[in-house]
Order: C-alpha cells, then structure tokens, then sequence
C-alpha cells in the first residue's frame, strides 16, 4: 500500500519524498488541474527538478491534469499531457474524457490514472473508463467502508482512497455549487471557493466570512473562525442556524488502516496540494509511521494518540471525521 | 424548439405522481422524462408503474425517456440500474457513467444527462460512438461555452449528429453526496430516514443568515436556491439548443411549457424577480440578468 503525499511548490515536493512518501502528487501552474491557486503548482523548471529530486531517490510523481477541457481550448489540457509525459512523470491523473483518449492515443505507454474528479464511484462506471488503459482509480470521498471494499473485490483495477485531509463532502466533479455562487466551476477553473472571492469583516453580531458577498459564517469571539468553503458554511434551515452541509472538519482514516491494506487498496492519498510544505512534511511523517507500524505487525495495530494530535492540528476547524466510510457520518 | 418535461426530482407520493402526469399528457410538451434519479429508496413509483405511466403518454404522442440513478454507491443500485437500463420499452437519460457503460455494451442508444460531465467536443464523439442520441448539458454551461462547444463539434464534424437539451426552468441539481442532507436536518440517521423527503415536495430550503435563499436540500442532492428561468433568453438559443428542458417542482411546471411557447412566438420579456439566469450568461448561476 503506496503512500501518495501533496505537492503545492518543490520545497512540499522534497519534504514529501524526505519524510518517505512512495509517491507525490503535483500539477501545473494552470488551470488544467483542480488546485489552480495563485502561487502555488510547478513551472516547467520546479517539475523538472521535482521529477530529478523524486527519481533520484527511488519515488514516484504523479501529475493531475484533472479539470475538464474548455472547447475552444482543448489544446491546453492536451499540452499538459505532453508535458506530463515528456517530463518523464510516471503518472497522469485525469477525468475527462477528452484528455484520456488523448493520452491514451498519443501516450500509450504511460500509466494512467482516474482522478477522483471523474466520480467513478461503481464497477459499471469504472468498466466505462478501462476503455482508455486506466491502470488505477481514485475513488470519490462518497463511499462507505464496506461499498469500497465491494468495489475491491468486484474490480481488477487498482483502487486508490483518500486517507486524510479537507474532505469534499460531494461526489467530486459533481459539484456546481461554487460556480452557483461565484460564476467560476472547480471543474473548468480548477478552484472551489476561490479566495479571490473571500472577504473577512469585523461587524458588531462577530466576525463574518463571506463569499462573493454571500455571508458563509459569522463567528463569535472565541471561536475558530476557518475559510469559507461554502458548503461548511453555517445557514438558516428553517429558522434554525446550522451547518447545514456539513461542519468543517478534515476526514482521518488512520483508524481503518489495517482494513483498508486487508482489502487490498494499492494507494492512500494525502489531500492538501494547496497547504504548506510544513503540513505535507508533517501528515507525511505521521503516515509514513503508521503505515509501517501497521505492516510490521497488522494484527496488533493501533492508532498512536500523539499521530491522532498531529493530524487534529492540521485539520479544518481541528476536527476530523471519518466521513462517508462510516455509515454514520451519512 | 421543442419542450421536455424533465422528470420529477423531488419526492412525491403516488398520487400526486400520476395526477401530475395526467395533466402533462394533455399538455403541449413533446418530450417527457419519468423515474427516479436521486435516491434508490423512494419507491413511491416502481420501474412497472413507470413504463404504465410511460406507456399512457406515449398513447398521447409524447417522446418518452426513462431518467436513471445519478450516484450509484451500493451493489444493489446497479441492480436497478440494470433493469432499468434493459427496461425493453423506453429510451435511457443516463446520469452516470456507469449507466452509459451498461447501456452502450448492450448496444443500446441513450440520451446523456446533465450529471454526466462532457465538456467539450472530444468528449461528445466519445459517447456519440457510443451510441449518445441526445445530450443535456451540464447545468453550469453559458452560452458562451455552447457557442464555442458548437463551433468545435463543426471541426470534427458531429455537429448535427445529436440534439442538445438545456435546463430552461426549474430548480437546479448542483451536487450530489453520500449524506443524506434532508434526514441529516431531521436528526436521523440516512438508514433510518423515513423517507422523509416526502414531506418536503420542493425541497427544504437552506438560506443564508441574512436571508438570502441559497440552496434546496433534496435527499442526497443540493439544488439551487432559487428557480432558473430562461424564457427571456430563449431567442439567444437559436442554433444551439433543440429542447428546452422545464424541470418539475409542483404543478406550476405545466403552465410553464405554454409560457416558454408563447414566449418563442411574441418575444415579450418578462420581469426576472426571484428567478436566476446567471449561469447562462456567464456569471453566478443565482444571479438573474
């Protein structure tokens, strides 16, 4: 079971590898991938010497060109794969059909791999996409424990979970509701809640947040006031203020490790390109450990409470979840 | 330009259903979409009452499609999705990839649904191969994005090859989750839901703290807070849409397909108030222009 650790910038890139990820993720600095913030992704220069840092100590790097192309500028997306491939990258992870069947006809060679933002969430959806080589999918955050471990037995293909961070609490890819509110698609713009739209203002009923004007939450002092991703906000159902969608919290799986190995999941993913490398240094560590810790001795497996504490720190609003896994949390 | 009814998004009891239905029959409408595409336990209808249904407004000249599940998570929804799929009677609006994999391995024609992301021309052949007759955008499209979409399907030449549908009126599907939102706002676990939803036929709002109306909670689904209405925008779809697509939330939606034909012949313009349009014109999708 693969390690697959989030690169934003180089610095993350080598902390990732140093701290003993398998794998790093990274994109473009463009809107071909679904982490398209400002100051953040690899320009020609910081993926080649990312590719040379990861390879030279024996990692892997994965590329996502993970947002849907634009019509009239569909050459864009296919640029991204060339470049994927012709800076010796060892995986593209894309969604859309169109840059699949691209890189499955012009690079039939390199290893393909079905981003989480495609929403193949069943056998029949991943059957669809076999037709363009995929070797392994990345599944949506909306299956339950035992629904994965269905699809692991039902499946030949390689199946890849998220472990820990932000959890996107809709079928990923599926999701219109930032576009509703801010006129830009994660899927064609590559960012959900885009900061541009963020405003923070001091008021007199507490501090409120704000998205493209639209009020996400109002704080009172004292409280952990986190970013406004809009479904975390707090709203009024009926005359009640709630979190409506759902709480800001990050999901942590640390707890289903031996489960998920057992079931033969090939690779967990750390979520996070837009975070520090501060933060990729640490869940890195923490994971490694208890990645080995569990392959030493899976029988008698336990979750450390100082790993637990360190995941806790760097979660949104310092909770975490285990989300759709657990039948509960539905 | 033609008119669909899309199929009821909501839950509705059976009566209500088939009343409903029976008014559409005699409506003006050519194309109408039946079943189930959110939740696999609302039930109200099973797939034999919706080829019933079916059958009846074919007798009355209707083009009639059976609409699928659009997140399937559980063994026992593709299951359905199968029998639906090999239903023998209606076309399938397929809402997941998986419905198009089914469908275009039994060699089956199919209309692909608004919660299929295709983007762009590439992705269109793609299907079109696969046996795509008819396609309903995505709803975050503009117009912009058809126009350039068009222009694309030209250069590789598909572009009369299959009709395009958009969502003319009706609230908007935005997202789907594994949580059950509209249990989850009634403290009950989605396994012991009661099928809830039931109670709420246009949904259950959720607004803004100031008020503003935000979304609809619909199950699993999250729908746009206000109602999308184009009928001022329908003379700018010339050329790039066949079917306008009223979406049902109550009764109200019959009255709207002869609004929208009238609207086609007198151009009259009508005030937009609590209506959004934004997402055709390139903006939010909650703002009206």
């Amino acid at each position: 079971m693969e390690l697959l650790s989030p690169a934003g910038s180089l610095p993350a890139l080598k902390a990732a590898v140093d701290e003993g990820a398998d794998a790093i993720y990274l994109g473009l600095k463009d809107d071909t991938n679904a982490r398209h913030f400002a100051g953040l992704n690899f320009t020609d220069k910081t993926m080649a010497q990312g590719v040379n840092y990861a390879h030279d100590r024996n990692r892997r790097v994965h590329v996502a060109v993970n947002t849907f192309a634009h019509p009239n500028r569909s050459q864009a997306w296919f640029d991204a794969v060339k470049k994927t491939h012709d800076m010796g990258a060892d995986v593209l992870i894309a969604s859309n059909i169109a840059v699949l069947e691209h890189a499955a006809t012009h690079y039939p060679e390199m290893e393909l791999h079905l981003s989480v933002q495609a929403a193949a969430t069943n056998v029949a959806a991943i059957n669809f996409f076999k037709q363009f080589g995929v070797k392994r999918v990345v599944l949506p955050r909306v299956l339950s424990y035992q629904q994965v471990a269905n699809l692991a037995q039902d499946t030949d293909i390689e199946l890849e979970v998220f472990a820990f961070g932000s959890l996107c609490i809709m079928a990923e890819g599926r999701c219109y509701l930032s576009s509703y509110m801010t006129g830009e698609s994660p899927n064609t713009v590559g960012a959900c809640s885009p900061a541009k739209f963020v405003r923070w203002q001091e008021t007199d009923l507490g501090l409120e947040s704000r998205l493209n004007d639209v009020l996400i939450d109002r704080f009172a002092e004292g409280e952990n006031a986190g970013y406004p991703t809009l479904c975390k906000g707090r709203f009024n159902v009926e005359g009640e203020i709630t979190h409506a969608l759902e709480e800001p919290t990050s999901l942590n799986t640390l707890s289903l490790l031996p489960q998920l190995n057992n079931i033969g999941i090939s690779a967990l993913k750390i979520e996070g390109r837009q975070r520090s490398p501060a933060y990729t240094r640490q869940v890195t560590q923490t994971w490694r450990r208890a990645i080995d810790a569990m392959k030493k001795n899976p029988a008698e497996f336990q979750v450390h409470d100082e790993w637990n504490k360190c995941l806790s720190a760097l979660s949104e609003g310092s909770q975490t979840t285990l989300g759709a896994y657990e039948r509960t949390w539905q | 330009m033609k008119f669909s009814m899309g199929n009821i998004q909501f839950y509705w009891d059976k009566q209500s259903t088939t009343d409903f239905y029976q008014q559409v029959a005699d409506s003006s409408v050519e194309y109408v979409y039946l079943g189930e595409s959110v939740c696999s336990k609302r039930r109200e209808l099973r797939l034999d009452d919706w080829l019933e249904v079916g059958r009846e407004l074919s007798k009355k000249g209707k083009a009639v499609v059976l609409s699928s599940l659009a997140l399937l998570e559980a063994k026992s929804e593709l299951a359905t999705l199968k029998k639906v799929c090999f239903n023998g009677e209606l076309e399938v609006e397929a809402n997941d990839f998986g419905a198009v994999e089914i469908l275009s391995e039994a060699k089956v024609p199919f209309v692909a649904g608004a919660a299929l992301n295709i983007y762009n021309q590439h992705d269109l052949k793609v299907l079109l191969d696969r046996g795509m007759t008819r396609w309903i955008a995505p709803v975050e499209l503009s117009r912009d994005w058809l126009v350039n979409l068009s222009k694309g399907c030209e250069e590789i030449g598909i572009k009369d090859k299959f009709e395009t549908e958009v969502y003319g009126y009706g609230y908007l599907p935005l997202a789907y989750s594994a949580r059950c939102f509209t249990a989850r706002s009634e403290d009950r676990p989605k396994d012991q839901c009661n099928l809830c939803c039931i109670k709420y036929p246009e949904g259950r709002k959720i607004d803004s703290q100031e008020g503003l109306e935000l979304f609809r909670m619909n199950g699993i689904q999250t729908m746009s807070g206000s109602i999308q209405n184009l009928i001022n925008d329908l003379p700018s779809m010339a050329g790039l849409v066949d079917i306008v697509r009223i979406s049902p939330h109550s009764m109200e939606a019959i009255e709207w397909v002869d609004k929208f034909r009238n609207a086609l012949v007198d151009k009259t313009r009508m005030p937009l108030e609590g209506f959004c349009n934004g997402y055709w014109h390139k903006i939010e999708g909650m703002k009206a222009v």
